[in-house]
């Protein structure tokens, strides 16, 4: 009991990562914001697991509203690249939209954006994804 | 150590220039002169310094081999890809034959691109010339002995004039050569591959080409930095964008820019250069890499002190 308390308890400090969501348009959207670097990397692919694991084919897509993100790091890209493959796998729709213009910089220059699919704004996005 | 010289800059396989290469910059030459006409040979010198370095020049096509330039007479060099032929004549013609000569070679890996200068470097076949080559693989006499065995190559390596002596290197341990101090570390590559980090009065210089890093290793990211650390001069391999290198074509041994620069702000290093470059890329694809590596490195700063980037191109001077 005492091992199943200090698991519970371990686990809910590594998820202290809240990504809030909301529905529009039949997709589901999580707010993602801060520095998403090395630090955090871990503790970002583990908040968008149970979101990604509904993630699939019939169910709503599933859209990260990137507007909070100020920065974003290699570490932090290969989540979104993980994430996007996980949902092509399970047939479902993954995309990110409104990325500041200094985080829509670094997807170009590391060239994400040709494979993690992104939009100007959450409504184009939800427009495409809802289709 | 006073500078580094670059005579071999691309990955993989030596490139060159073709006709329609040289047209283009041709056409872009006569487009900015704009029908202006000239003085003399001076004014016109001025004309192609003041033309984007993609037009006026270009990054070269020879492969990995880098000179570290010290006050010692003893030279001192990284890897032997096609680029260590120019440089064997550079040595020729400046100290004549005979003029016995010492070169330390240090050897990243034993892939194709990074040895196959060596029956081209001249010194090689002159009495009287020691050549050292250090290196931590292995096989590295036997790699190559090989590419100077029929049918490979005419001239067997038995015919070499310069006594060649090999001296195994131990990966994390630092080494007392020429005054310097040389750290190998090992990288992920196929077959692995070894950076080398040069550290001599007050400078420091790190040959790290053929090194993949894997994104989610903070372990090895940590490691590199350590690697880096403090750097005045970060030679890297930014063969790929960072998305090729993380999904097509992961697990290739190479790496990218945005990891070099992540890697270099996290050493504190002082100065980049973007190195084993892609040999589709041509010269103008390489010019945007560039202003593009120095955007990122501009926008992810925040308070720390900037860190200059270069990128490799055969015949740079970078003065420690
Ligand atoms: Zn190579
Ligand atoms: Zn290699």
């Amino acid at each position: 009991m005492a091992y199943l308390a200090l698991v519970v308890a371990r686990n809910y400090c590594l998820t202290m990562m809240k990504l809030p969501t909301r529905e529009q348009s039949g997709v589901l959207i999580a707010e993602v914001s801060g520095r998403i670097d090395h630090t955090i990397a871990e503790e970002f692919t583990r908040a968008l697991a149970p979101l990604l694991s509904n993630c699939a084919l019939g169910r709503a897509p599933l859209l990260l509203d990137f507007s909070g993100v100020i920065y974003i790091s290699s570490a932090g890209l290969r989540v979104l690249m993980m994430a996007s493959r996980q949902a092509k796998a399970q047939q479902g729709s993954f995309a990110i939209a409104a990325l500041t213009p200094l985080v829509q910089e670094v997807f170009t220059i590391s060239r994400f954006n040709l494979i993690v699919p992104c939009y100007a704004n959450v409504d184009a996005a939800c427009q495409a994804l809802a289709q | 150590m006073k500078q580094v010289r670059f005579w071999g800059t691309r990955g993989s396989l030596p490139t060159a220039l073709t006709s329609p290469d040289i047209r283009e910059k041709i056409v872009s030459a006569l487009v900015a002169a704009n029908g202006r006409s000239f003085r003399n040979r001076a004014a016109i010198d001025e004309f192609v310094d003041s033309l984007p370095f993609s037009v006026g020049g270009t990054f070269g096509g020879n492969s990995s081999c880098v000179e570290i330039l010290t006050d010692r007479p003893e030279h001192l060099i990284c890897d032997m890809g096609s680029g260590a032929r120019p440089l064997g004549q550079a040595k020729l013609a400046r100290f004549g034959v005979p003029n016995p000569q010492t070169y330390h070679i240090f050897i990243s890996h034993l892939h194709w691109d990074h040895l196959m200068g060596f029956p081209f470097f001249a010194p090689m076949y002159i009495p009287g010339n020691r050549i050292i080559i250090h290196g931590c693989h292995e096989q590295l006499e036997d790699a190559i002995r090989l590419q100077m065995r029929a049918p490979c190559f005419p001239v067997d390596y038995s015919q070499a004039g310069a006594s060649i002596e090999f001296d195994r290197m131990t990966p994390g341990k630092p080494h007392d050569i020429c005054g310097l101090t040389v750290t190998p570390k090992l990288q992920l590559h196929a077959g692995d591959s070894y950076g080398y980090r040069f550290d001599g009065n007050g400078k420091s210089v790190v040959y790290s080409t053929d090194s993949e890093h894997k994104l989610d290793d903070n372990e090895a990211f940590r490691e590199f930095a350590r690697f880096f650390s403090k750097a005045d001069l970060v030679i890297f391999d930014a063969m790929y964008s960072l998305a090729e290198a993380a999904s097509v074509k992961s697990d290739w041994g190479h790496s990218s820019n945005v990891v070099g620069v992540e890697l270099c702000q996290a050493a504190e290093a002082r100065r980049l250069a973007l190195f084993h470059h892609e040999p589709v890329h041509d010269d103008k694809q390489l010019a945007r890499l560039l202003a593009e590596t120095r955007r990122l490195e501009q926008i992810t700063r925040g308070d720390r002190p900037a860190l200059e980037i270069v990128s490799a191109h055969d015949g740079l001077i970078v003065d420690l």
